[in-house]
């Protein structure tokens, strides 16, 4: 029997260009055995919802340097509920100040990933989350 | 030390073996004081002025820009009050991408990491009540860095300053965006294109003004080791004097006029190695390879600055140490002008107080620290000359990959650099996490951390209401069918191929905004389409 293997969409959500650790990721996704889809710099959430669709992914992961992290997910949560992504494993990294990362909960990103994580808990938190 | 704790192998970032020992046999065997030189005379290896900081020391300056103008102008003012003797001009990105504030895209992003700019109001604004023959400003500004660079010699030209004689820089390096910092717009050739234009311009209309600052910084940011830092660098300079050279101009036109941005995170004598062997390759490449006569257009310019890379999330507070050790490296390597990332800045835009602590590290290496007093005070050295020797010989050995792979442009546009680097950025990371790779607080020397003594800077709402109110009345208060005419008549001059610098210039002076004129060379060039590839 052969297993599908987890499939991640990592995205740049807004108009922030630092892409090195977006695309770091992604090679460590990639070699921990993952299918990964990078849809590269300037998503908006609705650009983001549809990758997520369109390319059936189990995880949604976006990587945020810039700031602007809590307005981006406030609009993308409601556009994956409705697109029925609600189920997916949600993710975010970058640069994160702990003060929103209630918030990050509260909308729906079980998983958060400040700047420096380890690829490893990465990795075991998506194993963890998809079943 | 046991003779089994002897590291028995030492390699640094650019892949170069460092010995336990140096001697002037290590200095002959790697090509002796061949390319040293005086200071001041080619290949300037040991400094572009034969008196560096004796005559006058390094350009101070600080990155800076956030909410509106008047907020940046404010900051401007507390930075040169504190003894702060040039401006570093940070956009927010919707300025950056050529968006108005009002744009949908620019929602949530309006004065977050930098000045919002629409219209030529807000640069008089910005720079109201400052002296610019006697502070120089730089323009980070990239994907719309024609645009900005016309704002910005139209209010000169506006305030009474005889644009001939204003000095200044516009980062404008647009290759290196599509590299990292991704700011970019147009396609790959035209934006090529609109660097020429502004080169071109600049050199027939004010001279004395720095068009473009070549940045390997970025690059090495995003992955570039030390040598492939400088050498990439090397190659886009090459790619833009290419442009303009085609045009009819001579390379001795502008060449004085290019400039660079560096980085000084990483080992101490590799970085100022590199600098020092950056000086002579870029020299020998400008009188070699692009045959300039005039020793001026020889010089490599820079600032060395920054450290971004090297500064931690982790115990934050050691970032101030890392950039004092930044700052000496970049003193140390004849740099003109500098700027430290400051130490709450992996987190947030830096607070007045941290920014002061960065200009005062520089102020602590020119009154207490002798760095001024004498050229190049570590040439001589067997080992930084071996170093040296070595570093630019690595240089050229990653000129040559390029080439060989059909030249910057080419790498760049099919995205193989920018995975090159990604690649090696991937290395790095896991080194770090392995421990392979020593970085203070993070893999080794850790301490539990609850929350960083760290001031956030806000996201202010209500600002941005008011950039957008201050863009309507700019639209409401001008000559609608002048706007026009003058927006027609950028994106002809686009779409026949002509300088778009002179319509450029009537436009802004006509108060259209960013976004219009950005859509105006859309209309002729297209927008750039991100190459994924791993």
């Amino acid at each position: 029997m052969s297993e599908r293997r987890i499939k991640v969409l990592i995205a740049k959500p807004g108009l922030d260009g630092h892409d090195q650790g977006a695309k770091v990721v992604v090679r460590a996704l990639a070699d921990a055995g993952f299918e990964v889809v990078y849809t590269g710099l300037r998503q908006t959430p609705e650009q983001v919802a549809n990758a997520a669709l369109e390319e059936n992914v189990d995880v949604i992961g976006l990587s945020s340097m810039a700031g602007s992290h809590l307005p981006f997910c406030r609009k993308l949560k409601p556009l994956l509920e409705k697109a029925g992504l609600g189920d997916k494993l949600w993710l975010i990294g970058g640069n994160l100040p702990a003060q929103d990362h209630a918030e990050l909960r509260a909308l729906g990103f079980r998983g958060i990933f400040p700047a420096s994580s380890k690829f490893t808990d990465i990795v075991d938190f998506i194993k963890a989350g998809v079943s | 030390m046991s003779k089994d704790n002897v590291k028995k192998s030492v390699i640094n970032e650019s892949g170069i073996e460092i010995k336990p020992l140096y001697s002037a046999e290590d200095v002959a065997a790697t090509g002796g004081a061949a390319m040293l030189g005086l200071p001041g005379e080619y290949p300037f290896t040991r400094g572009i002025h034969p008196q560096m900081y004796r005559k006058q020391p390094w350009t101070m300056r600080q990155y800076a820009g956030f909410g509106n103008p008047a907020d940046t102008n404010k900051r401007f003012k507390y930075l040169i009050a504190n003894g702060q003797t040039g401006l570093n001009v940070a956009f927010d990105l919707p300025s950056q991408i050529g968006l108005d504030s009002d744009d949908p895209m620019a929602e949530g992003e309006i004065g977050r990491v930098g000045m919002s700019i629409d219209s030529l109001k807000d640069f008089e604004i910005a720079f109201d009540g400052i002296d610019l023959n006697k502070i120089t400003v730089s323009l980070t500004i990239n994907g719309a860095a024609a645009i900005m660079i016309a704002m910005y010699l139209a209010m000169a030209e506006k305030k009474g300053y005889d644009i001939t004689k204003l000095r200044g820089t516009a980062q404008n390096d647009i290759l290196k965006e599509f590299i990292g910092r991704g700011t970019w717009i147009f396609p790959v050739e035209p934006s090529i294109k609109l660097v020429g234009d502004t080169i071109e311009y600049c050199a027939k209309e004010a001279p004395k003004y720095s068009p473009v600052s070549i940045c390997g910084y970025h690059i090495r940011e995003s992955g570039a080791t030390p040598a492939q830092e400088m050498a990439y660098a090397f190659a886009i300079g090459k790619a833009y004097i290419a442009e303009v050279t085609k045009r009819g101009l001579s390379v001795d036109d502008f060449a004085n006029r290019l400039s660079f941005n560096f980085n000084i995170y990483g080992n101490l004598f590799e970085q100022v190695a590199k600098f020092r062997a950056g000086r002579g390759l870029w020299a020998k490449v400008l009188k070699d390879q692009c045959h300039a006569k005039d020793p001026d257009s020889m010089v490599m310019r820079m600032i060395a600055g920054g450290g971004g890379g090297g500064l931690t999330f982790e115990q934050p507070e050691l970032n101030i140490v890392r950039g004092a050790y930044y700052a000496l490296i970049s003193a140390l390597s004849g740099t003109q002008t500098m700027a430290l990332c400051s130490y709450d800045e992996a987190y947030t835009i830096p607070t007045e107080y941290s920014a002061r602590i960065s200009l005062r590290t520089m102020q602590i290496l020119i009154e207490e620290m002798g760095l001024c007093d004498t050229v190049d005070p570590i040439g001589g050295s067997y080992f930084v000359e071996t170093l040296t020797n070595q570093m630019r010989a690595k240089m050229e050995e990653h000129m040559a990959e390029v080439e060989a792979e059909g030249g910057m442009v080419k790498m760049v546009a099919e995205g193989a650099i920018q995975s090159k680097v990604s690649r090696q950025a991937y290395e790095m990371q896991r080194n770090i996490q392995t421990g392979v790779f020593r970085k203070v607080g993070v893999n080794c020397y850790r301490i539990d951390e609850e929350e960083h003594e760290v001031a956030f800077h806000p996201y202010n709402e209500a600002d941005a209401r008011a950039q957008i109110a201050s863009l309507n009345e700019v639209r409401r208060n001008r000559d609608g069918q002048a706007v026009a005419k003058a927006l027609k008549q950028v994106e002809t001059d686009a779409k026949s191929n002509r300088n778009v610098m002179p319509a450029l210039m009537a436009a802004v002076k006509a108060y259209a905004t960013v976004g219009e004129m950005t859509q105006a060379l859309v209309a002729a060039y297209g927008r750039y389409r991100e190459p994924i590839r791993f």
